[in-house]
């Protein structure tokens, strides 16, 4: 099957002044559907930059990107304006809703761009609130929602147009651990109904729940292996459960040397 | 039909904009509003006045001519009144040579005391004049009978009165029958002539006493002066006005033998140039409102221009979502043009309002010369028009800003 995203030779340099960045120095990647794959790096290794490619909110200054079979690397503005509403659902990480919309209001918004899919935006803009577990938020403005409620507006918004791929940028950025947890596991609901999601992150413990980890540094892909095999992670994963271990025998220290005394006070 | 879907929204999008920030649009708009309350209550006053200045004008009669004797201006002084004023042989070669006018008669102004029994009235003007008098002037008898040649030619010493005559002389409702003195000089009432108000600008107050006589009658009666006040005529139509002073001037010319350096020792008023000359002023005035109107949707505009960038550079991670999710930039830039065009609108409603208040308000105050004071359909087009313009022209520099955010530096905006 072919892939849905297919990147050779993807190039990008900006321009500062008189010096020229390399952000991208040849990445080549496929993504095929129903993926579910965390694009990792440190500040500065690219991440952003392939993020805003792979969305076609920039365009590469070299090589080929194709999206569905569809070369975009030489698209006009106006075309990749086209192919964002029709095939890519944005999810940022400060969420990113128009204030004073209601949340159905920012989940049609992508519809009222679309050619194909403004009639019935509405239902449409319903069922979506509904996958996201927001049905009886409907008319309820962001600044009357958590934090946790904007983003699964947001996600809402970006699945409305049925896209190809959802592209999250750090979904989880704005939110404490246990709304994180939420959105990872709506993320993950949503990856079994077959959805496409690239999600860029710094963060080991939410990348550990996509399949797949894609690791940049210096505008290069450094790693790409599925998760289980990932070195780097399994190396995090023991570290975590060293740490763990450790906690949990202080813990039982404590108890053991706690556990006379404790007893001899009444 | 995606672009009127889109419109559609937009301009429900603006609106939204527009009451969510009603203070700030209000102040906006302000120049707008004014320029167009401005223009809207000059056109529709100027347009009352000339309506009334023309129906006034209408009523004197537009196809009147009055030629009289006028001294020139560089010989004030050296030639007397009487020299230059119009001869009956004048008159009468006049009458003979001119085509473009037609139905004459001389004006010849008295002044006498009258007397009916033992009431005597002191100093009535007394006016001389031919039957012709009576079609110029569109006055005709509303009992007895009008002028005619016979008393013209047989020197008849009758007269006509209007109504007021014969209330301060005490005479019977329907004085024809009755003899009068005039100047002691003994006349039949043959008629009773209706009395016309003219309005304020021809000096027409209230009715005042008049009585008619024969122009010959007249004459013989001031058997030392040879002239006659006017000559009073009627154009043979409207658009003579030119040509007929043109070929007053001529013929007078040739009969005053005056060499073509010469100043006139005459002049000619038409009527109907007057009536020219108020809708060339009023015209002037419609120009001097357009201009008001140019300059205060200039200055409005470039207060839209303000509060478009504004709004640009407070929506701009709006604007780098919407890009995000598909807006084309021409739709930004159209949500942006159709922004500013509402508030232009907007502010043009308001102005509207405000002049059709104005002029309203003018209208009903009573009796202003202001009654027929109205707002022509064209003014209010092209208030609209303009106003609607400014918001495209200024909104367009702010809104192609917006067109060509580069939406990835938009999201990431402050």
């Amino acid at each position: 099957m072919n892939p849905i995203i297919r990147l050779r030779q993807i190039e990008k340099v900006y321009r500062m002044g008189s010096e020229q960045v390399h952000a991208l120095r040849g990445v080549d990647l496929d993504i095929a559907r129903n993926e579910f794959v965390a694009i990792m790096g440190a500040s500065g290794s690219g991440k952003s930059t392939l993020m805003n490619v792979l969305g076609c909110l920039d365009q590469p200054t070299g090589g080929v990107y194709e999206l569905n079979g569809l070369r975009t690397d030489r698209m006009s503005a106006g075309q990749l304006a086209s192919v964002r509403n029709a095939q890519i659902g944005f999810v940022f990480q400060s969420f990113e809703l128009l204030p004073r919309a209601t949340a159905l209001r920012n989940v049609m918004l992508p519809l009222v761009y679309s050619r194909r899919l403004w009639l019935g935006a509405r239902r449409r803009a319903l069922r979506s609130l509904e996958r996201v577990g927001l049905a009886d938020r409907v008319g309820h403005r962001p600044n009357q929602m958590s934090g946790g409620q904007r983003q699964r507006v947001a996600i809402a918004r970006a699945l409305v147009n049925e896209p190809s791929i959802l592209l999250a940028d750090e979904p989880t950025g704005n939110l404490d651990s246990r709304t994180s947890e939420e959105i990872i596991d709506l993320f993950k609901k949503l990856h079994a109904e077959g959805q496409t999601i690239v999600m860029v992150t710094h963060e080991e413990d939410v990348a550990r729940h996509a399949h797949r980890i894609v690791r940049l540094r210096d505008g290069r892909i450094f790693s790409d292996f599925t998760t289980r095999e990932d070195p780097i992670h399994g190396e995090y994963l023991n570290r975590m459960m060293q740490e763990a271990l450790f906690a949990v025998r202080e813990k039982d220290a404590e108890r053991a040397a706690g556990a006379p005394g404790a007893e001899a006070a009444p | 039909m995606i672009l009127v879907r889109l419109l559609l929204q937009t301009v429900v999008l603006a609106l939204g904009q527009i009451w969510s920030n009603r203070f700030r649009a209000l102040l906006t708009t302000l120049g707008i509003v004014i320029g167009t309350a401005a223009v809207i209550a000059t056109v529709g006053a100027t347009n009352g006045l000339k309506a009334y200045m023309l129906s006034e004008l209408q009523s004197f009669g537009a196809r009147k001519v009055f030629i009289d004797g006028d001294v020139p201006r560089k010989m004030r002084g050296r030639m007397s009144r009487a020299q230059v004023e119009l001869k009956m042989e004048e008159i009468q070669q006049l009458i003979g040579q001119v085509t473009t006018m037609e139905t004459f008669t001389p004006l010849f102004f008295g002044s006498y005391d009258l007397q009916a029994g033992q009431t005597v009235l002191r100093s009535v003007q007394t006016l001389g004049i031919w039957p012709e008098w009576h079609e110029i002037e569109a006055r005709y008898t509303t009992m007895g009978r009008p002028f005619n040649r016979i008393d013209e030619e047989q020197h008849l010493n009758v007269c006509l009165v209007n109504d007021k005559t014969t209330e301060l002389l005490g005479l019977p409702l329907d004085p024809t029958g009755e003899f009068i003195l005039i100047g002691g000089r003994r006349f039949l009432i043959v008629g009773v002539v209706e009395t016309r108000i003219l309005g304020a600008v021809f000096g027409g107050q209230e009715a005042q006493a008049e009585v008619f006589i024969p122009l010959s009658v007249a004459m013989a009666m001031n058997p030392q002066r040879r002239f006659v006040n006017f000559l009073l005529g009627n154009l043979k139509s409207e658009d003579l006005a030119e040509e007929a002073k043109q070929e007053v001037s001529v013929i007078m010319r040739r009969i005053r033998k005056l060499g073509p350096d010469e100043e006139p020792t005459w002049q000619v008023g038409v009527v109907q140039q007057v009536i020219d000359q108020v809708n060339r002023v009023g015209s002037a005035i419609t120009a001097g409102a357009g201009g008001i109107v140019a300059i205060s949707l200039l200055v409005g505009g470039v207060g839209i221009m303000n509060i478009m960038l504004v709004s640009v550079s407070e929506r701009t991670r709006e604007i780098g979502l919407r890009k995000a999710v598909g807006a084309r930039p021409s739709v930004i830039l159209m949500q942006f043009l159709v922004e500013a065009v509402v508030l232009c609108l907007v502010g043009a409603a308001m102005g509207l309002a405000i002049g059709y208040g104005l002029v309203y308000g003018l209208s009903t105050i009573p009796g202003s010369p202001l009654e027929k004071a109205s707002v022509p359909v064209w003014a209010t087009t092209l208030a609209v028009g303009f106003s609607a313009f400014t918001g495209i022209v200024f909104g367009m520099f702010p809104a192609t800003k917006a067109a060509r955010l580069n939406p990835i530096e938009a999201l990431r905006h402050e």
